[in-house]
């Protein structure tokens, strides 16, 4: 479902991205970890189409070399900061993509498959007029996920899916995560440093670091393995490889 | 023999950088020009950007034709008085209005109020991964954003300009009229037996290519702009310069292209 090879991605004389290869099976949920500024957000947006990698190949949904416009049907993305639209209500944000194309809904079916969205994500009709800015960070979060599964994709990509929150609401969320991948059968990729993510949404962890995908394997055995890399992130200990600023 | 070098370097870079920056924006031109002619056409983005952008900016631009109006018929009179020539005052107001001060004072302040209100919400946007957004909901931002604002903005501003040249004649009037003893009818009997239609439509004219300069800067500055608050302040700050520049000398370029003998 998910192809990548030998992917290379370079920013002046920084190289983010120094050779990754993976896959990820139909499916399958595969948690990405690593340091800030390891290159897993620049991962995703070379995925999707949104960066162009230097070297390498993406294949997704059997698309090579995609672009975001023909991924769309394929793939849905909850981005860090949810990146609402501030000019939208709520149900125009997650309906979007519904109300436009070849294939749009009409403004009142669009409003319907919005609110049972939202209703799955557990946001009350009554949100659905609301604007972005009058929403909490975990309302936004919410409303971003009901966003890409909108068009139930086969395919999900979660960008920090709990970052900002508090740790009861980033439950809530990496829960829903789990329950949405499972029952929409669909395959997901999910970029994160918040070790509950990787506990409750990985079917496989793979870690980035230094360009490459480092080590990969089951949540149990990246929670106690003993590579000292992997170890030390897995732990945030100060003190190892990896290094630190103090 | 160092420092020569080092300051020819230094010179060398500033105008590559500046040279690289005039290309993007030519090609950022041409890029929102195609777009503005393929579909998919954003038709409720476009009556968004049509009141956001015309009907809010009538007050601003009502006003500072108003004073401008005003203001010119106390200037003409003070130096037609030299050469008892005080008659011209209304055909002088009237033609200073419609050909330049309404278009030119007109796009400033639209410049003002709408170049940096379109590079600081798309620049924003930017920031916030709004527009990355937009490109996984198969929805290009060039389509979504830029053509409807520049296409609202190039519509708008002539009707701007149009509203703006009577008020500002009317700015006149009222000064002649109530502070300079002119007659009422015979103002505006002077004004209208003096204006020509060319005059008018020459002014209408640099507003549309005002309009589409403004909203162009707005969006060039928004869709390259830097990150954070900082990065969005500058992107705002640089629209309004650019825009104002570019549409004082266009106003000189199309002032020599229409009225130059």
């Amino acid at each position: 479902m998910i192809r990548v090879h030998d992917l290379h991605k370079a920013f002046g004389p920084k190289h983010v991205l120094a050779g990754v290869s993976f896959e990820v099976a139909r499916g399958e949920s595969l948690v990405v970890i690593g340091g800030s500024g390891t290159g897993k957000s620049v991962l995703l947006k070379c995925l999707l189409g949104l960066e162009f990698p230097d070297r390498g190949a993406v294949e997704i949904a059997g698309l090579t070399g995609p672009r975001p416009h023909d991924l769309a049907a394929h793939v849905g993305m909850l981005f860090q900061g949810a990146a609402l639209f501030d000019s939208l209500p709520v149900w125009q944000n997650v309906a979007f993509r519904l109300m436009r194309g070849p294939a749009r809904m009409g403004r009142i079916e669009a409003r319907a498959a919005a609110l049972e969205k939202l209703a799955r994500v557990g946001m009350s009709p009554e949100s659905a007029e609301l604007y972005p800015a009058e929403l909490s960070g975990g309302m936004q979060k919410r409303v971003g996920l009901a966003r890409a599964i909108a068009g139930e994709p086969p395919i999900l990509f979660f960008d920090e899916p709990t970052a900002g929150l508090d740790p009861i609401l980033a439950a809530v969320i990496n829960a829903l995560i789990r329950e949405i991948v499972t029952e929409m059968g669909a395959t997901a990729i999910t970029i994160t440093h918040d070790m509950r993510t990787l506990r409750d949404v990985a079917d496989r962890v793979a870690m980035l670091h230094e360009g490459r995908f480092y080590w990969q394997g089951s949540a149990a055995e990246a929670l106690e393995s003993d590579d000292p890399v992997l170890a030390q992130f897995v732990q945030g200990r100060i003190d190892g490889p990896i290094p630190t600023l103090r | 023999m160092r420092s020569g070098l080092a300051l020819l370097g230094a010179t060398g870079r500033s105008v590559a950088v500046g040279f690289g920056a005039v290309g993007r924006f030519v090609a950022f031109a041409a890029l929102a020009l195609s777009h503005l002619v393929r579909p998919p056409f954003y038709g409720r983005e476009l009556a968004l950007q049509m009141v956001q952008i015309g009907w809010l900016s009538l007050p601003v631009v009502g006003l500072t034709a108003l004073f401008t109006g005003g203001a010119l018929a106390l200037q003409i009179y003070a130096g037609s008085a030299r050469f008892s020539a005080e008659f011209a005052v209304p055909s002088i107001t009237a033609i200073g209005m419609v050909r330049e001060l309404g278009p030119v004072l007109g796009g400033l302040m639209v410049a003002a109020r709408v170049a940096s209100s379109i590079a600081a919400e798309i620049g924003t946007m930017r920031v916030s991964e709004q527009i990355d957004a937009l490109r996984t909901l198969a929805t290009d931002p060039m389509k979504y954003l830029v053509a409807p604002r520049i296409v609202a903005a190039t519509l708008a501003m002539p009707v701007l300009v149009a509203v703006g040249d009577a008020i500002g004649i009317l700015g006149g009037y009222w000064v002649g009229v109530s502070r300079l003893g002119f007659d009422g009818p015979t103002y505006l009997r002077n004004t209208v037996d003096f204006l020509e239609f060319w005059d008018v439509a020459s002014g209408l004219v640099k507003g549309a290519v005002f309009g589409f300069l403004v909203a162009l800067c707005g969006c060039f500055c928004g869709m390259h702009s830097g990150r954070g608050a900082q990065g969005v302040g500058e992107a705002t700050k640089t629209a309004v310069v650019l825009a104002s520049i570019l549409i004082l000398s266009a106003n000189y370029l199309l002032t020599e292209a229409f009225f130059s003998a």
